[in-house]
Protein backbone atom coordinates (compact mmCIF):
# COMPACT_ATOMS: atom_id res chain seq x y z
CA UNK A 1 0.00 0.00 0.00
CA UNK A 2 2.67 2.60 0.80
CA UNK A 3 3.87 1.79 -2.20
CA UNK A 4 1.09 2.61 -4.38
CA UNK A 5 0.93 6.14 -2.79
CA UNK A 6 4.34 7.16 -4.37
CA UNK A 7 2.82 6.85 -7.63
CA UNK A 8 0.51 9.24 -7.51
CA UNK A 9 2.85 12.03 -6.40
CA UNK A 10 3.86 13.13 -9.80
CA UNK A 11 5.15 16.04 -10.32
CA UNK A 12 2.37 18.64 -12.31
CA UNK A 13 4.32 19.76 -15.51
CA UNK A 14 4.93 23.32 -16.15
CA UNK A 15 2.83 25.48 -18.19
CA UNK A 16 5.44 26.27 -21.02
CA UNK A 17 2.46 27.87 -23.48
CA UNK A 18 4.07 31.38 -22.65
CA UNK A 19 7.96 30.25 -22.95
CA UNK A 20 7.76 31.53 -27.26
CA UNK A 21 6.30 35.12 -26.12
CA UNK A 22 9.23 35.50 -23.87
CA UNK A 23 12.00 34.52 -26.01
CA UNK A 24 10.04 36.28 -28.90
CA UNK A 25 10.68 39.37 -26.74
CA UNK A 26 14.07 39.16 -25.67
CA UNK A 27 14.66 38.51 -29.64
CA UNK A 28 12.94 41.64 -30.58
CA UNK A 29 15.39 43.43 -28.33
CA UNK A 30 18.33 42.22 -29.85
CA UNK A 31 16.85 42.56 -33.50
CA UNK A 32 16.13 46.42 -32.50
CA UNK A 33 19.75 47.17 -31.10
CA UNK A 34 21.68 45.12 -33.66
CA UNK A 35 24.13 46.81 -36.40
CA UNK A 36 25.99 44.17 -38.50
CA UNK A 37 29.44 44.74 -39.12
CA UNK A 38 29.01 44.56 -43.37
CA UNK A 39 32.78 44.75 -43.60
CA UNK A 40 36.15 43.11 -42.60
CA UNK A 41 38.89 45.39 -41.04
CA UNK A 42 42.15 45.23 -43.42
CA UNK A 43 43.54 47.99 -41.03
CA UNK A 44 44.43 47.90 -37.32
CA UNK A 45 43.77 51.10 -35.68
CA UNK A 46 43.63 52.09 -32.24
CA UNK A 47 41.58 55.04 -31.79
CA UNK A 48 42.90 58.38 -29.52
CA UNK A 49 41.19 58.55 -26.55
CA UNK A 50 39.16 62.24 -25.46
CA UNK A 51 37.29 63.63 -22.99
CA UNK A 52 34.29 65.63 -24.52
CA UNK A 53 33.02 62.91 -26.79
CA UNK A 54 29.68 62.68 -28.37
CA UNK A 55 27.47 59.70 -29.14
CA UNK A 56 26.52 59.18 -32.86
CA UNK A 57 22.91 59.40 -33.20
CA UNK A 58 21.22 57.87 -36.34
CA UNK A 59 23.06 54.90 -36.93
CA UNK A 60 21.90 53.66 -40.13
CA UNK A 61 22.97 57.35 -41.41
CA UNK A 62 26.54 56.67 -40.23
CA UNK A 63 29.26 55.84 -42.88
CA UNK A 64 32.88 54.45 -42.02
CA UNK A 65 36.07 55.22 -43.15
CA UNK A 66 39.40 53.27 -41.46
CA UNK A 67 42.75 54.32 -41.93
CA UNK A 68 45.75 52.73 -40.33
CA UNK A 69 48.46 49.86 -41.08
CA UNK A 70 47.14 46.78 -42.91
CA UNK A 71 46.32 43.47 -40.66
CA UNK A 72 48.93 41.28 -40.28
CA UNK A 73 47.48 38.98 -42.53
CA UNK A 74 48.18 41.78 -45.22
CA UNK A 75 51.24 43.01 -44.01
CA UNK A 76 53.28 40.87 -46.33
CA UNK A 77 51.56 42.04 -49.49
CA UNK A 78 50.85 45.60 -49.09
CA UNK A 79 53.91 46.63 -46.11
CA UNK A 80 53.36 48.84 -43.25
CA UNK A 81 52.33 52.23 -44.49
CA UNK A 82 49.43 53.66 -44.02
CA UNK A 83 46.21 52.80 -45.56
CA UNK A 84 42.51 53.62 -46.05
CA UNK A 85 40.02 51.41 -46.25
CA UNK A 86 36.60 51.86 -47.46
CA UNK A 87 33.76 48.94 -47.54
CA UNK A 88 36.24 45.85 -48.10
CA UNK A 89 39.04 47.12 -50.00
CA UNK A 90 41.97 49.75 -50.00
CA UNK A 91 41.41 52.89 -51.16
CA UNK A 92 42.79 56.10 -52.32
CA UNK A 93 41.81 59.35 -51.13
CA UNK A 94 39.89 60.15 -54.54
CA UNK A 95 37.69 57.40 -53.77
CA UNK A 96 36.03 58.66 -51.46
CA UNK A 97 33.72 60.70 -53.55
CA UNK A 98 32.30 57.12 -55.10
CA UNK A 99 32.16 56.34 -51.64
CA UNK A 100 30.13 58.35 -50.53
CA UNK A 101 27.69 58.33 -53.58
CA UNK A 102 27.71 54.97 -53.50
CA UNK A 103 26.23 54.88 -49.40
CA UNK A 104 24.08 57.74 -50.19
CA UNK A 105 21.94 55.79 -52.37
CA UNK A 106 20.14 53.29 -50.34
CA UNK A 107 20.18 55.78 -47.33
CA UNK A 108 16.70 57.48 -46.09
CA UNK A 109 17.70 60.40 -44.80
CA UNK A 110 20.45 61.47 -46.35
CA UNK A 111 20.82 65.11 -44.64
CA UNK A 112 21.91 63.26 -41.68
CA UNK A 113 24.71 61.37 -43.26
CA UNK A 114 27.70 61.04 -40.87
CA UNK A 115 31.26 59.92 -41.60
CA UNK A 116 32.75 58.45 -39.10
CA UNK A 117 36.86 58.75 -39.20
CA UNK A 118 38.11 55.80 -37.72
CA UNK A 119 41.64 56.65 -37.64
CA UNK A 120 44.96 55.06 -35.90
CA UNK A 121 45.99 57.51 -33.69
CA UNK A 122 49.77 57.50 -35.07
CA UNK A 123 48.63 58.43 -38.82
CA UNK A 124 49.90 61.31 -40.16
CA UNK A 125 47.61 64.15 -40.67
CA UNK A 126 48.43 64.00 -44.19
CA UNK A 127 45.70 61.38 -44.89
CA UNK A 128 43.32 62.42 -42.77
CA UNK A 129 43.22 65.88 -44.66
CA UNK A 130 42.93 64.53 -47.91
CA UNK A 131 40.13 62.75 -46.92
CA UNK A 132 38.54 65.63 -45.44
CA UNK A 133 39.32 67.74 -48.92
CA UNK A 134 37.68 64.67 -50.50
CA UNK A 135 34.68 64.82 -47.99
CA UNK A 136 34.24 68.24 -48.77
CA UNK A 137 34.17 68.23 -52.39
CA UNK A 138 31.33 64.83 -52.33
CA UNK A 139 29.54 67.05 -49.63
CA UNK A 140 29.35 65.05 -46.74
CA UNK A 141 30.11 67.60 -44.45
CA UNK A 142 29.29 66.13 -40.75
CA UNK A 143 32.17 64.01 -39.84
CA UNK A 144 33.13 62.67 -36.69
CA UNK A 145 36.88 61.69 -35.19
CA UNK A 146 36.14 58.79 -33.64
CA UNK A 147 37.65 58.45 -29.94
CA UNK A 148 37.25 56.19 -27.22
CA UNK A 149 36.31 57.16 -23.53
CA UNK A 150 39.09 58.09 -21.34
CA UNK A 151 38.59 59.27 -17.69
CA UNK A 152 38.96 63.13 -16.79
CA UNK B 1 -27.05 18.44 -38.57
CA UNK B 2 -24.17 19.50 -40.98
CA UNK B 3 -23.80 22.79 -38.37
CA UNK B 4 -22.11 20.48 -35.70
CA UNK B 5 -19.05 22.11 -34.75
CA UNK B 6 -16.14 20.33 -36.51
CA UNK B 7 -13.37 21.22 -34.28
CA UNK B 8 -10.09 22.86 -35.72
CA UNK B 9 -6.99 20.68 -34.42
CA UNK B 10 -4.89 22.82 -32.49
CA UNK B 11 -1.62 23.39 -34.29
CA UNK B 12 1.00 22.34 -32.57
CA UNK B 13 3.64 25.10 -31.30
CA UNK B 14 6.08 23.31 -29.48
CA UNK B 15 8.64 23.82 -31.36
CA UNK B 16 8.17 27.89 -31.71
CA UNK B 17 10.09 28.25 -28.81
CA UNK B 18 13.35 26.22 -30.36
CA UNK B 19 13.02 28.38 -33.54
CA UNK B 20 12.60 31.81 -32.05
CA UNK B 21 15.50 30.39 -29.44
CA UNK B 22 17.99 29.98 -32.47
CA UNK B 23 17.00 33.04 -33.74
CA UNK B 24 17.37 34.91 -30.76
CA UNK B 25 20.75 33.16 -30.22
CA UNK B 26 21.93 34.45 -34.22
CA UNK B 27 20.87 37.78 -32.93
CA UNK B 28 22.75 37.48 -29.79
CA UNK B 29 26.07 36.97 -31.58
CA UNK B 30 25.66 39.45 -34.11
CA UNK B 31 24.64 42.27 -32.17
CA UNK B 32 27.02 44.95 -31.16
CA UNK B 33 26.29 47.19 -28.51
CA UNK B 34 29.06 49.78 -28.27
CA UNK B 35 28.00 52.95 -29.85
CA UNK B 36 30.48 54.82 -31.61
CA UNK B 37 31.67 57.78 -30.14
CA UNK B 38 33.36 60.54 -31.26
CA UNK B 39 34.04 64.39 -31.75
CA UNK B 40 31.61 65.97 -34.34
CA UNK B 41 32.48 68.37 -36.49
CA UNK B 42 30.97 70.01 -39.73
CA UNK B 43 33.14 70.87 -42.49
CA UNK B 44 33.21 74.13 -44.66
CA UNK B 45 31.31 73.42 -47.81
CA UNK B 46 33.91 73.15 -50.74
CA UNK B 47 34.89 76.72 -52.63
CA UNK B 48 33.00 78.01 -55.46
CA UNK B 49 34.53 78.03 -58.56
CA UNK B 50 33.84 81.84 -58.98
CA UNK B 51 34.18 82.86 -55.36
CA UNK B 52 37.58 81.04 -55.14
CA UNK B 53 39.56 84.70 -54.83
CA UNK B 54 36.84 85.57 -52.35
CA UNK B 55 38.29 85.16 -49.09
CA UNK B 56 36.34 86.03 -46.02
CA UNK B 57 37.92 88.98 -44.13
CA UNK B 58 38.60 87.88 -40.32
CA UNK B 59 40.24 90.51 -39.04
CA UNK B 60 43.58 89.29 -37.04
CA UNK B 61 42.68 89.93 -33.46
CA UNK B 62 39.62 87.36 -33.98
CA UNK B 63 42.10 84.49 -35.07
CA UNK B 64 43.47 81.96 -32.30
CA UNK B 65 45.83 80.52 -34.89
CA UNK B 66 46.86 77.03 -33.73
CA UNK B 67 49.54 75.47 -35.23
CA UNK B 68 50.98 71.84 -34.77
CA UNK B 69 53.74 70.74 -36.12
CA UNK B 70 55.15 67.42 -37.39
CA UNK B 71 56.84 66.97 -34.33
CA UNK B 72 53.87 67.25 -32.41
CA UNK B 73 54.30 70.63 -31.32
CA UNK B 74 51.80 73.26 -30.52
CA UNK B 75 51.86 76.81 -31.21
CA UNK B 76 49.19 79.26 -30.31
CA UNK B 77 49.66 82.81 -32.23
CA UNK B 78 53.15 81.72 -32.63
CA UNK B 79 53.50 81.07 -28.24
CA UNK B 80 54.32 77.54 -27.44
CA UNK B 81 52.17 75.54 -25.80
CA UNK B 82 53.10 72.81 -23.22
CA UNK B 83 51.67 69.04 -23.86
CA UNK B 84 51.28 66.96 -20.97
CA UNK B 85 51.70 63.44 -23.46
CA UNK B 86 51.25 61.85 -19.99
CA UNK B 87 47.83 62.80 -19.25
CA UNK B 88 47.10 63.73 -22.84
CA UNK B 89 45.86 67.46 -21.78
CA UNK B 90 47.30 70.95 -22.76
CA UNK B 91 46.08 72.88 -19.54
CA UNK B 92 47.75 75.59 -21.07
CA UNK B 93 45.90 75.81 -23.93
CA UNK B 94 42.59 75.16 -22.69
CA UNK B 95 43.37 78.63 -20.82
CA UNK B 96 44.67 80.51 -23.62
CA UNK B 97 41.03 79.70 -25.71
CA UNK B 98 38.77 80.44 -22.68
CA UNK B 99 40.34 83.96 -22.41
CA UNK B 100 40.07 84.18 -26.23
CA UNK B 101 37.06 83.30 -26.60
CA UNK B 102 35.59 85.19 -23.48
CA UNK B 103 37.61 88.49 -23.73
CA UNK B 104 36.55 89.62 -20.54
CA UNK B 105 38.69 92.80 -20.20
CA UNK B 106 37.98 93.77 -23.67
CA UNK B 107 41.69 93.54 -24.76
CA UNK B 108 42.17 95.08 -28.12
CA UNK B 109 44.53 91.39 -29.01
CA UNK B 110 41.43 89.72 -28.36
CA UNK B 111 38.23 89.24 -30.32
CA UNK B 112 36.68 91.78 -30.76
CA UNK B 113 32.92 92.32 -28.51
CA UNK B 114 29.37 93.10 -30.11
CA UNK B 115 26.25 93.49 -27.88
CA UNK B 116 23.84 90.75 -29.16
CA UNK B 117 20.15 89.35 -28.33
CA UNK B 118 19.40 86.59 -30.82
CA UNK B 119 16.16 85.29 -30.51
CA UNK B 120 16.92 82.02 -28.68
CA UNK B 121 18.14 85.02 -26.16
CA UNK B 122 14.68 86.90 -25.78
CA UNK B 123 13.37 83.51 -25.80
CA UNK B 124 14.66 82.63 -22.24
CA UNK B 125 14.56 86.26 -21.10
CA UNK B 126 18.37 87.02 -21.50
CA UNK B 127 18.98 89.92 -21.57
CA UNK B 128 21.85 91.76 -24.68
CA UNK B 129 24.83 90.34 -23.73
CA UNK B 130 28.70 91.59 -24.86
CA UNK B 131 29.87 88.42 -27.43
CA UNK B 132 32.90 87.66 -29.31
CA UNK B 133 30.92 86.97 -32.27
CA UNK B 134 33.64 86.82 -35.27
CA UNK B 135 35.55 84.72 -32.65
CA UNK B 136 37.83 81.74 -35.46
CA UNK B 137 39.77 79.36 -33.80
CA UNK B 138 42.25 77.77 -36.54
CA UNK B 139 43.96 74.46 -35.68
CA UNK B 140 46.28 74.23 -38.56
CA UNK B 141 48.61 71.06 -39.05
CA UNK B 142 51.73 69.36 -41.40
CA UNK B 143 51.34 66.77 -43.46
CA UNK B 144 53.29 65.02 -40.84
CA UNK B 145 51.45 65.86 -37.87
CA UNK B 146 50.21 63.13 -35.75
CA UNK B 147 46.63 62.55 -35.63
CA UNK B 148 46.44 61.84 -31.93
CA UNK B 149 47.71 65.13 -31.12
CA UNK B 150 45.55 67.20 -33.38
CA UNK B 151 42.82 65.14 -31.89
CA UNK B 152 44.29 66.31 -28.54
CA UNK B 153 44.12 69.51 -29.35
CA UNK B 154 40.57 69.50 -30.47
CA UNK B 155 39.53 67.68 -27.71
CA UNK B 156 40.46 70.50 -25.52
CA UNK B 157 38.87 73.17 -27.65
CA UNK B 158 35.99 71.16 -27.26
CA UNK B 159 36.60 70.88 -23.01
CA UNK B 160 37.54 75.03 -22.62
CA UNK B 161 34.07 75.37 -25.06
CA UNK B 162 32.24 73.09 -22.61
CA UNK B 163 33.50 74.59 -19.53
CA UNK B 164 32.27 78.04 -20.54
CA UNK B 165 28.85 76.81 -21.40
CA UNK B 166 28.67 75.44 -18.04
CA UNK B 167 30.23 78.24 -16.19
CA UNK B 168 28.04 80.19 -17.84
CA UNK B 169 24.69 77.80 -17.34
CA UNK B 170 25.55 77.78 -13.64
CA UNK B 171 25.65 81.88 -13.02
CA UNK B 172 21.96 82.62 -15.23
CA UNK B 173 20.61 78.88 -14.44
CA UNK B 174 22.09 77.31 -11.48
CA UNK B 175 22.40 74.20 -13.39
CA UNK B 176 25.10 72.59 -15.36
CA UNK B 177 24.60 73.05 -19.64
CA UNK B 178 23.36 69.26 -19.93
CA UNK B 179 20.38 69.76 -17.58
CA UNK B 180 19.18 72.52 -19.09
CA UNK B 181 15.83 72.68 -21.44
CA UNK B 182 16.32 72.40 -25.60
CA UNK B 183 15.60 76.16 -25.38
CA UNK B 184 18.05 77.41 -22.86
CA UNK B 185 20.56 75.41 -24.49
CA UNK B 186 20.10 77.24 -27.95
CA UNK B 187 20.72 80.62 -26.13
CA UNK B 188 23.79 79.29 -24.46
CA UNK B 189 24.87 77.87 -27.55
CA UNK B 190 24.44 81.31 -29.01
CA UNK B 191 26.30 83.34 -26.24
CA UNK B 192 28.99 80.48 -26.79
CA UNK B 193 28.99 79.56 -30.42
CA UNK B 194 31.40 77.01 -31.11
CA UNK B 195 33.69 77.97 -34.16
CA UNK B 196 36.72 75.78 -34.38
CA UNK B 197 37.48 76.10 -38.12
CA UNK B 198 38.59 73.11 -40.52
CA UNK B 199 41.17 75.30 -41.64
CA UNK B 200 41.88 74.38 -45.63
CA UNK B 201 45.37 72.89 -46.07
CA UNK B 202 46.25 75.03 -48.59
CA UNK B 203 46.48 78.16 -46.23
CA UNK B 204 49.21 76.36 -43.88
CA UNK B 205 51.35 75.85 -47.00
CA UNK B 206 51.54 79.36 -47.38
CA UNK B 207 52.69 80.21 -44.02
Amino acid sequence: MGFKKKQSREMPEMNTSSLPDLIFTILFFFMMVTTMREVTLKVKFTVPQGTELEKLEHKSAVSFIYVGPPTDEYRGKYGGGTRIQLNDRYAEPPQVKDFIAQEREGMADQSKQTISIKADQKTQMGYITDIKEWLRKSYALKISYSASHRGK
Amino acid sequence: MAKKKKKMPGLNTSSTADISFMLLIFFLITTSMDTDTGLIRRLPPPPDKNQEQAQIDVKERNILNIQVNAAGRARANREEIEINYNTLTAPALKEIAKRFILNEANDPNLPELQTVQTDNMKKVGMPPMNITVNHVISVQTDRGTPYWVYFLVQNELVAAYNELRDDFSKKNFKCEYQYLTEDQKAAVRDVLPQKISEAEPKDYRKN
